[in-house]
C-alpha cells in the first residue's frame, strides 16, 4: 500500500508539524542571536560581539541575584525532594494507607491551585507570623510548591519497580533500614534524581511566588531579571537569557535522559 | 470468577509484605503533610479570612468581619455609602476567562494535529519529537514570555521584517491583549501536545482502518472516531492548559502593559502598590473558587465517563 492510500496519513500535517518546532524554538533562538550583537539597542544587528557575556559575568547585582536563588533552589530542592520520596514510598508501598488518594492529593496540591493565590496567601501568613528573613521565606514557599515535580518522577518509578526485590532482601534477613538504602533505594535513584532535578529548575525559575517574598536584599534571579526587563531591554539581558535557557536545558535534558533511561533498565 | 480467586491467592501471597511496610504510611506521610498543612492548607485558610477582613488604614488589614472586599469587585462606594455598579473588575474577570479560554483553543488547534503527527512516527524519531516538545517548557518562563517582547516590540524582529517586506515602520505589537494571548499559548503550549500526544498514542489504529472500511472519510474519522477516543488527553490538556493560564501573571504584566490587566495582576497589584489586603483576598478567592469549579466538573464528567464505559 503507498503511503498516498493509507487512511491513517492526514496530508499536511508534516509541514505543520514543522512549523510547530520552528514556533517553538525560534523565540529562543532569537534571544540567543540578539545576545552576541554588538549594538547597544537591543533589537538593531551590528556586528559580533561577546562584549554582554563578560560585563553581565561582572555584574554584581546579578551575581548576588544568582547566589539568592541558587541557595534557595539547593535548600528547597533537597528538603522536597525528601518529603516527596517518603510520601511516594508511603503511598505505593504503604499498606492499609488510610486516605490514600487524599494524601496523594494534598502532595500533589499546589499543581492545583493558582500560584499566585498562594503566593499571596503565604506572604499574608509570613507577614502574621513576623517572618522577615527573604530566604526563610523563599525556601518554606518553594518547598511546598516543588514537592509534586519531585514527587511525580519517584512515583513512578516506585511504582514501576516489583516487590520482589525487596521481598528477596527480607527474607536473606536484611532490615528494613538496609533493605531500603541497598535495594530500594539503587533501584529508584533515577527517579529520585530526575525529581529532585525537576524540583530545582521549578525553583530556579519562578517568578510569581519570589516576587511577593524576597525581601530588598534577597533578589532572586527571575525577579532581577523582570526589573531588567521593566527598566528597559538592555543587551546585557540577552546575555544573561542566553546562559540561563543553555543552563536549563541542558538540565532537563540530563533530567529526562536518566529518567527515561532508568525506566528502560526497569522494563 | 476465576479471576478474584487468583486475587485472593495474590493476597495471601503478599502477608510477608504487609508486615515489612506496615508502619510506613504514618511517618512517610507525616513530613508532607506537615509542609503542605504549614506552606499550603494554613495560607489558605488565612487569606480566606482575610477576604472578610476590614481594610486597615496604611495597608495590611484588621480582624473585623466586612465584606467589603468582596462588594468591591461590583460595586463602588460613593462618599454618601451608595453603592454604585461599577464594572471594571467584572471586565478583567471577563477578560481573564476569555484570555485562558482562547489559549487553550489555540493551543488545542495545534496540538492535536502535532501530536498526531508525532505518534505516527518510527519509535526513535518519536521520542526524540516528544523530547523536543517537552524542552522548552523547562527553559525559564521569564524568559519565554521575554523572547517575544523582543519579537514584537518597538524595534523587535517582527516588525522590522514587516518594515523591510514595505510596511509602515515603527508598528508595535505590544502592550494588548493579543500580545498576552501570543506569550501564553507559547508558554502554555507543551503542557498541551503531551497529554494529548499520550491519549493519541494509545488509540488502535485498526479502528481508524475500520471507520475507512466503513466509507468513512478523513474528516468523518477524524470526528467519530479520533476526537471521541482521545477525549481524555484533551481534557487533561485543557485543565493543564486553562488553570495555570487563570492565573497568569507575567504574561499581561509583561506583554499587556499596565492597562490590561487580568485577576493575576490585579491580586499582585493589591499586595504591592494598590495595598488593600481584603479586596487582594477576595479576587485571590474567586480565582481559587473558579478553578475549583472548574476541576470538580471536569472530575465529575471524567467519573460519569467511566460510569457511563
Amino acid at each position: 500500500m503507498s503511503t498516498r492510500h493509507d487512511v491513517k496519513r492526514y496530508p499536511g500535517l508534516g509541514p505543520l508539524s514543522v512549523l510547530f518546532f520552528i514556533y517553538l524554538y525560534a523565540p529562543l533562538a532569537v534571544v540567543v542571536i540578539y545576545s552576541f550583537n554588538a549594538n547597544n539597542i537591543a533589537g538593531v544587528w551590528t556586528h559580533f560581539s561577546l562584549q554582554w557575556y563578560s560585563s553581565a559575568l561582572r555584574n554584581t547585582a546579578l551575581l548576588n541575584a544568582l547566589k539568592t536563588s541558587l541557595t534557595v533552589a539547593a535548600i528547597a530542592t533537597v528538603v522536597c525532594t525528601l518529603v516527596a520520596l517518603c510520601a511516594a514510598l508511603a503511598i505505593i508501598r504503604g499498606k492499609n494507607v488510610r486516605f490514600r488518594k487524599l494524601s496523594e492529593t494534598i502532595v500533589n496540591l499546589p499543581l492545583l491551585l493558582p500560584e499566585i493565590v498562594l503566593a499571596v496567601a503565604t506572604l499574608i501568613l509570613f507577614s502574621l507570623i513576623d517572618v522577615q528573613n527573604g530566604v526563610i521565606r523563599l525556601t518554606i514557599a518553594h518547598s511546598a510548591f516543588c514537592t509534586p515535580f519531585a514527587f511525580l518522577p519517584i512515583r513512578a518509578r516506585l511504582q514501576g519497580m516489583s516487590l520482589d526485590f525487596e521481598e528477596a532482601s527480607a527474607d536473606l534477613y536484611a532490615d528494613r533500614w538496609t533493605t531500603f538504602r541497598r535495594v530500594t533505594l539503587p533501584l529508584i535513584l533515577p527517579g529520585v534524581f530526575s525529581g529532585a532535578m525537576l524540583a530545582f529548575l521549578i525553583s530556579m525559575d519562578d517568578f510569581i511566588t519570589s516576587n511577593l517574598l524576597s525581601t530588598g536584599g534577597t533578589t532572586t534571579l527571575p525577579v532581577y531579571i523582570f526589573s531588567l526587563i521593566r527598566s528597559g531591554t538592555s543587551p546585557e539581558l540577552n546575555a544573561i537569557a542566553t546562559l540561563l535557557i543553555l543552563a536549563s536545558l541542558v538540565l532537563a535534558t540530563v533530567a529526562l535522559l536518566v529518567a527515561t533511561r532508568g525506566s528502560r533498565d526497569n522494563a | 470468577m476465576t479471576d478474584s480467586v487468583l486475587h485472593v491467592a495474590a493476597e495471601a501471597d503478599r502477608v510477608p509484605r504487609v508486615r515489612f511496610w506496615h508502619d510506613l504510611s504514618f511517618w512517610g506521610l507525616l513530613p508532607s503533610r506537615l509542609l503542605m498543612g504549614f506552606a499550603l492548607i494554613l495560607p489558605i485558610f488565612i487569606i480566606a479570612a482575610v477576604s472578610v477582613a476590614t481594610r486597615g488604614a496604611h495597608g495590611g488589614f484588621a480582624w473585623d468581619f466586612n465584606l467589603a472586599g468582596y462588594r468591591q469587585i461590583l460595586f463602588n462606594e460613593g462618599w454618601t455609602g451608595e453603592l454604585e455598579f461599577t464594572p471594571q473588575y467584572l471586565l478583567i474577570i471577563v477578560r481573564t476567562f476569555l484570555l485562558a479560554g482562547a489559549t487553550t483553543l489555540i493551543c488545542l488547534l495545534f496540538a492535536v494535529p502535532v501530536a498526531y503527527f508525532i505518534s505516527r512516527q518510527p519509535p526513535g524519531r518519536k521520542a526524540a519529537l516528544v523530547y523536543l516538545v517537552t524542552l522548552p517548557f523547562w527553559a525559564s518562563m521569564i524568559l519565554r514570555v521575554y523572547a517575544w517582547m523582543i519579537i514584537l516590540g518597538k524595534d523587535g524582529t517582527l516588525p522590522r521584517l514587516l518594515e523591510y517586506l514595505g510596511f509602515p515602520a515603527g508598528t508595535s505589537f505590544m502592550f494588548n491583549d493579543g500580545a498576552t494571548l501570543t506569550a501564553m499559548v507559547y508558554t502554555a503550549m507543551p503542557l498541551m501536545v503531551l497529554p494529548v500526544f499520550a491519549s493519541i498514542e494509545k488509540l488502535d489504529g485498526t479502528l481508524i482502518e475500520a471507520s475507512h472500511d466503513l466509507y468513512g472519510s478523513r474528516w468523518v474519522t477524524l470526528r467519530r472516531v479520533i476526537l471521541p477516543l482521545t477525549a481524555p488527553g484533551i481534557v487533561a490538556g485543557a485543565i493543564l492548559v486553562f488553570v495555570p493560564s487563570l492565573g497568569a501573571v507575567l504574561e499581561p504584566s509583561l506583554m499587556g502593559g499596565g492597562k490590561q490587566m487580568m485577576m493575576g495582576t490585579l491580586i499582585q497589584l493589591q499586595f504591592g502598590g494598590g495595598r488593600n489586603w481584603p479586596f487582594g483576598a477576595a479576587i485571590a478567592m474567586t480565582l481559587m473558587a473558579l478553578v475549583m469549579i472548574v476541576l470538580i466538573f471536569t472530575a465529575l464528567r471524567a467519573a460519569r465517563r467511566e460510569v457511563a464505559l
